[in-house]
């Protein structure tokens, strides 16, 4: 798959899961710390690292725009 | 006085550092503007994060979650997950590669090359003035805001540092190791700063929970108050939230970014940013997020007054030498974007006006006409700073809006082969026309200050309107010279 197969998929799933419904109106106090819509955001901080991570290793692109033989 | 000292210490750190990286200055206009391609991946990380972190990141963050909630967070910082990452690796490393490939060191440069559209070095300069301009300003007051109630009692009527000394010196701290250094200075100084801000932003977040009687306390002080800030459904529509996703593509045209990208050693360089960029971001705005909602529970603040509130927490609940540390702290994150930002409006000056009237300049005398654009850059910024009042956060979204705008035209010269030059024109017309009419249509509200437009922030039509006139203006134009986009998109795949 490439590069930019990869990322956008990713980007796609990732913004289905920022917009979270779910937790919209929801006032759960988790850890007794994080308001819960503020807590699912936080992780999903930590999950886009995740997912840029398994794209930069798996996919990172040559030079898109060089000659192909310089590639 | 102790915090003041405090802050006045951090400042002559900060003035060390940046002098300091002086002494590997080449004396080339290759390494005043572009540090002769040198920056390795973390001092690029760190450079690229400072830059973005800014008052709107502190001041401005804090000030909205306490107007409207949690829902803050999302708005900006977790979009900035996905999309500040996503423009570096589509937009930053292939502009890395044709820049290095062509020699540009502006975006005008590089789009009047390949859409071989003169017009465009006109159009575009000016407009890409016109939209730093805001993001300048909400440095400088933001400082302002922060510093005045740290340092109550110093000032002649019991007050603190007034907001136009702190805005003076701040310019002329950032504009002497600019001035001297470049973006070398710049690049050590955001590193040095990013620092600071992350070590301080945790620790301003440990001391205020604790003053607080510890998060769970905070909140349910918040709960009892103000519990419309803990939930989402009072305060923003799913629209809005989705819309705001937009605002994150300005990183593909911020102009200072774009400078610090081709000081980059190598396209691998940008591979720690890619990773980390959504990690640091984390770091600063959910502290800052809960340190408003927080807020929500302690402070009677009318709305419209929110921008104090970082200040106003600061000043009420931590000791006099944390409230120094934190300020400073705070300062860090607010100068690391200002003294790229005037170094990359000193370049834009240079590189799209100056070397237009006299091509042959020699490098000595590029470095002075950088060095003489920056000085009046801060000085025309400084005296607006004095007559402003928006929100810091609303003028920053203001602002990202208009460089948003531009990102189709970006997209199009590294991925459209048919884009034209007419298209190019159209979509920078469409960008300002669209940008200026909205936004003096904004009545500037500033107690909650959510301007939408038929209920999605107005740079969703600022972005439609761009790519629209781009693609409708390119198709109903002659095709570009096949030489020249082959030199910027290589050969046609058959």
């Amino acid at each position: 798959m490439s590069t930019r197969s990869l990322a956008l998929a990713a980007l796609v799933v990732l913004a289905v899961l920022h917009q979270d419904a779910w937790f919209w109106d929801d006032p759960t106090i988790v850890f007794g710390v994080l308001p819960i819509g503020l807590a699912w955001h936080a992780a999903f901080s930590v999950a886009c690292a995740a997912v840029w991570f398994a794209v930069v290793k798996v996919a990172w692109p040559s030079d898109p725009h060089a000659p192909e033989a310089a590639r | 006085m102790i915090a003041l000292g405090i802050c006045v210490a951090y400042l002559i750190v900060l003035l060390a550092v940046g002098l300091s990286s002086n002494r590997w200055f080449r004396g080339t206009g290759e390494d005043w503007f572009l540090a002769s391609h040198s920056i390795g991946p973390v001092l690029l990380l760190l450079s690229l994060f400072g830059t973005t972190m800014t008052a709107f990141a502190l001041v401005g963050s804090t000030a909205k979650a306490y107007q409207l909630g949690i829902g803050t967070y999302g708005l900006m910082a977790s979009w900035a997950g996905v999309v500040h990452p996503l423009m570096f690796l589509f937009v930053g490393v292939p502009l890395w590669h044709v820049g290095r490939r062509h020699g540009h060191v502006t975006q005008a440069q590089l789009f009047a090359d390949r859409f071989q559209s003169p017009a465009l070095r006109s159009l575009l300069p000016p407009l890409l003035v016109v939209l730093v301009l805001p993001y300048l300003l909400i440095g400088i007051q933001g400082a302002g805001l922060v510093v005045a109630p740290v340092t109550k009692g110093v000032w002649f009527d019991g007050a603190g540092v007034p907001p136009w000394l702190t805005g003076l010196v701040i310019c002329g701290v950032v504009l002497t190791y600019v001035f001297l250094g470049g973006i070398r200075a710049a690049a050590w100084a955001n590193a040095f700063q990013t620092t600071v801000f992350l070590v301080v932003a945790a620790i301003t977040f440990v001391l205020l929970a604790n003053a607080l009687g510890g998060p769970a306390a905070a909140l349910e002080a918040t709960a009892a108050k103000r519990p419309e800030l803990l939930v989402r459904s009072e305060t923003i529509a799913p629209l809005h939230f989705l819309s705001y996703g937009l605002v994150g593509l300005s990183v593909g045209m911020f102009p200072h970014i774009f400078q610090h990208w081709l000081t980059a050693r190598s396209d691998r360089t940008f591979q720690l940013s890619v990773v980390a960029h959504p990690l640091l971001v984390a770091a600063v705005w959910l502290p800052c997020v809960l340190i408003g909602v927080w807020a929500g529970g302690q402070l009677d603040l009318p709305l419209d007054q929110a921008n104090k509130v970082l200040g106003i927490m600061v000043a009420r609940f931590t000791t006099p030498v944390m409230g120094g540390v934190v300020t400073a702290g705070i300062l860090a994150a607010i100068m690391s974007s200002l003294d790229s930002q005037f170094l990359c409006l000193g370049t834009l000056f240079t590189h799209d006006v100056v070397l237009r009237l006299r091509p042959d300049a020699s490098d000595a005398e590029k470095i002075a006409w950088g060095r003489a654009f920056v000085v009046l850059v801060v000085a025309v910024t400084y005296a607006l700073s004095l007559l402003s009042s928006r929100s810091v956060f609303d003028l920053g979204v203001w602002c990202f809006s208009g460089f948003a705008g531009l990102v189709p035209l970006v997209l199009a010269t590294l991925y459209w082969r048919r884009a034209t030059g007419p298209g190019a024109v159209a979509s920078v017309l469409a960008t300002a026309g669209t940008w200026l009419a909205l936004f003096l249509s904004d009545p500037g509200a500033a107690d909650t200050g959510e301007y939408l437009v038929l209920g999605v922030m107005p740079v969703t039509w600022i972005v439609l309107a761009s790519a629209t006139a781009l693609v409708a203006v390119s198709l109903a134009t002659a095709p570009p010279d096949d030489a020249v986009v082959e030199r910027y998109l290589g050969a046609a795949r058959s």
